[in-house]
């Protein structure tokens, strides 16, 4: 892991000391921060999982930004320079999956889950809602409804409403 | 010699599970009191068991056993005590000691109780919490043994082995690496037991509900005796969630509480189901109904407790690739595949038993309204879920899918990311349906409420709700969602206020008591209830920091000399001036002083700075923060210069209302106290009123 970091943090040093200099020749006003940062948001680096390019703390994340920068003192626009990253560390830089092949899955099977779950829920309450028919009790239990001493029942129905009051 | 000790306990405590597992299973089977005894007696001995265990590491930590590679890694000369005590779940193999000793510590105090007219359950109970508790002591026993050494071979390798490998010498490094950074925040130290003790009190009502299927015991019953459990576990994962949160907030510095981390939602999954389960229950206690589903959810949460775990220590976020390079990751696979196929086919089983006894009354009844709860929440479950596995799900099926030419252009075969932006995208909508819902369903009565009765209890509190806009428009609000959101927020915290005003306000009437009795007493008599109503007042408060800091949230970056400016909306910083300097722990800290002007006007000084651990070789940084109600001015020092110190970076983040999500984390966290507070079990409060005073006497 650490190794891979050392590797980045030296290729991307060596992509500066090549660009540096023609940047600082074409004389274009500097992004600001807000703006490099606008385009870090979206971005991940293939590194430090999970934390967004514009607040990672690392090295290689602070010269990413400054790639951007660069990249935006050349005129390149949001699109161009996401695409950029995009080739050279693949999609996985992009904050959300490109629509594109089995990633459309993680697009659709959210909104497809709850439309099912609503017809579960709907189905399920429509036959709650319809007595249950006296054949489908169990005969033991039939039994022992009929067979259970009056006073019994009265005692057990005043217990279970008590149980059922609290 | 100690690292031995806390070798071997664990190893015993291993057997003594196993033991205990199948004794229990052969005293339930033949029906032998004094199998089950022994069965219990083992349970209760995996606790100081594995108690010499933990206090073992803790030793080795206090003591700076730098043979031992676990306190390597996890500690160092110069970390104070309670860092070093609190390594104990700093790294991996520590904390799947600590959790089954939390595990251990939870199913022990389950088997101290009396268990009288429940005493067919015992077995059972004891079954599940050893199987789980000697699935995590394997573990740590074959994979992730916190008590392995170094050994220094003649040839100058040094290899870690528990027992010394023939022809090596102990290797003893001077000084540890240190715990990560980032763990040294108060938040974070307490932040994994709460998780932890969370987690471990899900296997109870678990183990209950096993317990009942399998005794076909399927009444309402093992929901009555594991009612304070899991309200008990939610509070706990709550809590560590809410500390999560705060940590996140104070130490990762990127201005937010919750960036859908998997390893967050690792957490929020069980929490979630777990939450659909505390209210689905209460349709069972009342109304007989959904006993099925309850089975279903209380399943699901305990695998999802197993899958948390999972997910956070297998490897598999990183990479499909470690997930397969490591016994850890196949094992918890397999694991939660087995517990979770037989737990659902021991459910098809009883699955008539479990019929529900009751008819739903109307769509507005509050079985049906609890039924809706149980919808959202899954939803918000099946969303977060399918973000966790999804970039896991398109690695391993693109490597597949690589190999078939046909699919290669589906099967891109490439890991993507789910970042909040997917997140958030959908989870509003099932969040907003909840808020919604805290605001009718406590009007609904159980069984017969319709339209009518809800819309005749909801107007006051209605009418009172709309007088939010009034001061939401004079501010200049204009937003829709924003000003959507908070009149719905204001529409639930009038419900509930009205609600408790409803209930004190008839008792005062009805027992002539003083108003603030009534409404101590009422509280005390129905504590889940009014303790539930507390827990909706603190989610609502918390619901008011999130829309706050999601809606209005704004940020700035700027490099600025020393007495420069600048500005974002009201608020002006100036840098006053930049220290580095190192301390004694091993730290180069660069601290800057920032003064800070609100319309022009000084309101005080902040810090912000950032911490570089030598020994780690990882940077952390500091906010200088400034909270009050109405916002949070969120400073961080994002770099200078440093020879002169003559500039520096800042970020500023201006985070409206976030304030109101730490205090509705109190009011939550209190109104879960309430509900969880310990009373008489109902039934034997009406046993001992219904005996007369003579038989008493």
């Amino acid at each position: 892991m650490r190794n891979t970091k050392i590797l980045l943090a030296f290729i991307l040093i060596l992509i500066f000391t090549v660009i540096a200099p023609r940047a600082v020749s074409a004389q274009q006003p500097t992004p600001s921060d807000d703006q490099v940062n606008e385009i870090a948001k979206q971005l991940y680096c293939p590194v430090c999982e999970n934390i967004p390019l514009d607040v990672c703390p690392t090295t290689a994340c602070a010269q990413w930004r400054e790639l951007i920068r660069q990249k935006l003192a050349d005129g390149w626009t949001e699109q161009q320079i996401k695409d950029y990253f995009v080739l050279q560390y693949g999609d996985r830089v992009l904050g959300t999956p490109p629509a594109q092949g089995i990633n459309w899955l993680v697009y659709l099977v959210p909104p497809v889950a709850i439309l099912v779950g609503i017809y579960i829920l709907f189905r399920a309450f429509r036959s709650w809602k319809r007595p249950i028919p006296s054949d489908n009790l169990q005969p033991d239990n039939a039994e022992i409804l009929k067979s259970s001493d009056p006073n019994q029942d009265e005692y057990i129905s005043r217990l279970e409403e008590e149980v059922r009051k609290r | 010699m100690v690292a031995n000790l806390g070798y071997a306990t664990l190893v015993i405590t291993f057997l003594v599970s196993i033991y205990g597992a199948i004794a229990a299973f052969l005293g339930a089977r033949r029906n032998s009191t004094s199998l089950v005894d022994s069965a219990r007696n083992a349970m209760l001995l995996t606790f100081p068991l594995l108690t010499i265990s933990a206090l073992s590491i803790i030793y080795l930590l206090i003591n700076g056993h730098y043979e031992v590679q676990y306190v390597t890694e996890v500690s160092s000369n110069n970390m104070p005590l309670y860092l070093k005590i609190t390594a104990l779940w700093g790294g991996q193999a520590g904390s799947l000691l600590f959790w089954s000793w939390l595990m251990s510590a939870f199913a022990s105090a389950v088997t101290l109780r009396k268990w009288d007219r429940d005493r067919e359950f015992l077995p059972w109970v004891i079954l599940v919490c050893l199987i789980t508790l000697a699935f995590f002591l394997m573990l740590s026993i074959f994979i992730e043994n916190p008590f392995v050494s170094f050994w220094h071979s003649p040839t100058g390798n040094v290899a870690s082995a528990m027992f010394r490998p023939a022809g090596t010498t102990l290797f003893i490094p001077q000084d540890g690496n240190g715990l990560n950074p980032l763990l040294r925040h108060p938040g974070m130290i307490i932040h994994p037991p709460m998780l932890y003790l969370g987690f471990v009190a899900f296997v109870i009502p678990y183990a209950f509900a096993m317990a009942a299927l399998i005794t076909r015991r399927t009444d309402a019953r093992w929901i009555r005796l594991t009612r304070r459990w899991t309200i008990v576990a939610w509070l706990f994962l709550s809590l560590g969630l809410v500390l999560g949160m705060r940590w996140a907030y104070d130490v990762l510095g990127w201005g937010g509480y919750w960036g859908w981390d998997p390893v967050e939602n690792s957490a929020f999954m069980p929490w979630l189901i777990g939450t659909a389960f505390l209210h689905s229950v209460i349709v069972q206690e009342k109304r007989g109904m959904l006993k099925q589903w309850n089975m279903v959810l209380i399943i699901l949460t305990y695998d999802l407790v197993i899958f948390g775990t999972f997910l956070t220590r297998s490897g598999v976020l990183s990479s499909v690739h470690a997930f397969a390079q490591s016994a850890i990751g196949p094992l918890f696979f397999g694991f939660i595949g087995l517990t979770f196929v037989a737990s659902l086919s021991l459910l098809s089983r009883r699955w008539n038993d479990l019929r529900s006894e009751g008819v739903m009354g109307s769509w507005f009844s509050r079985e049906a309204l609890f039924l809706l709860n149980n919808l959202l929440f899954f939803g918000l479950f099946i969303v977060i879920f399918w973000g966790v596995i999804f970039p896991i799900l398109s690695e391993a099926l693109g490597i597949v899918g690589q190999g078939i030419p046909a699919l290669a252009g589906i099967f891109t075969g490439q890991k993507v990311t789910v970042g909040p932006q997917w997140y958030e995208g959908i989870v509003w909508l099932p969040f907003a349906g909840l808020l919604l819902l805290m605001g009718i369903a406590p009007l609904s009565t159980w069984q017969y409420s319709t339209a009518k009765t809800i819309g005749k209890a909801m107007w006051k509190p209605l009418v009172v709700s709309l007088l939010v806009f009034i001061p939401l428009l004079l501010r200049g609000f204009r937003s829709i969602p924003a000003l959507l959101g908070f009149w719905m927020i204001a529409y639930v915290a009038c419900v509930i206020i009205y609600e408790f005003w409803r209930a004190a306000w008839a008792r005062h009437n009805a027992r002539d008591e003083n108003l603030l009795v009534a409404f101590w007493l009422m509280i005390g008599k129905n504590r889940r209830r009014y303790g539930g109503y507390i827990i909706h007042l603190g989610m609502v408060l918390m619901a008011v920091g999130i829309l706050g800091i999601e809606l209005f949230q704004t940020e700035t970056q700027g490099t600025i000399p020393q007495g420069g400016q600048i500005s974002l909306g009201q608020y002006t910083i100036k840098f006053d001036s930049l220290s580095v300097f190192d301390t004694e722990e091993g730290r180069n800290v660069a601290r800057a002083v920032v003064s800070i002007y609100k319309d022009g006007n000084y309101i005080g000084e902040l810090h912000p700075r950032r911490d570089y651990y030598y020994e780690s070789q990882q940077p952390m940084t500091i906010a200088g923060v400034r909270s009050t109600p109405e916002d949070d001015l969120y400073v961080l020092l994002v770099d200078w210069q440093p020879l002169s110190t003559s500039a520096a970076t800042f970020k500023i983040y201006h985070n409206p209302l976030i304030w109101w999500l730490w205090f509705g984390s109190i009011v939550f966290i209190i109104g879960s106290v309430v509900a969880a507070w310990p009373s008489k079990e109902p039934e034997l409060l009406m046993v001992s009123k219904s005996i007369p005073e003579t038989s008493k006497a």
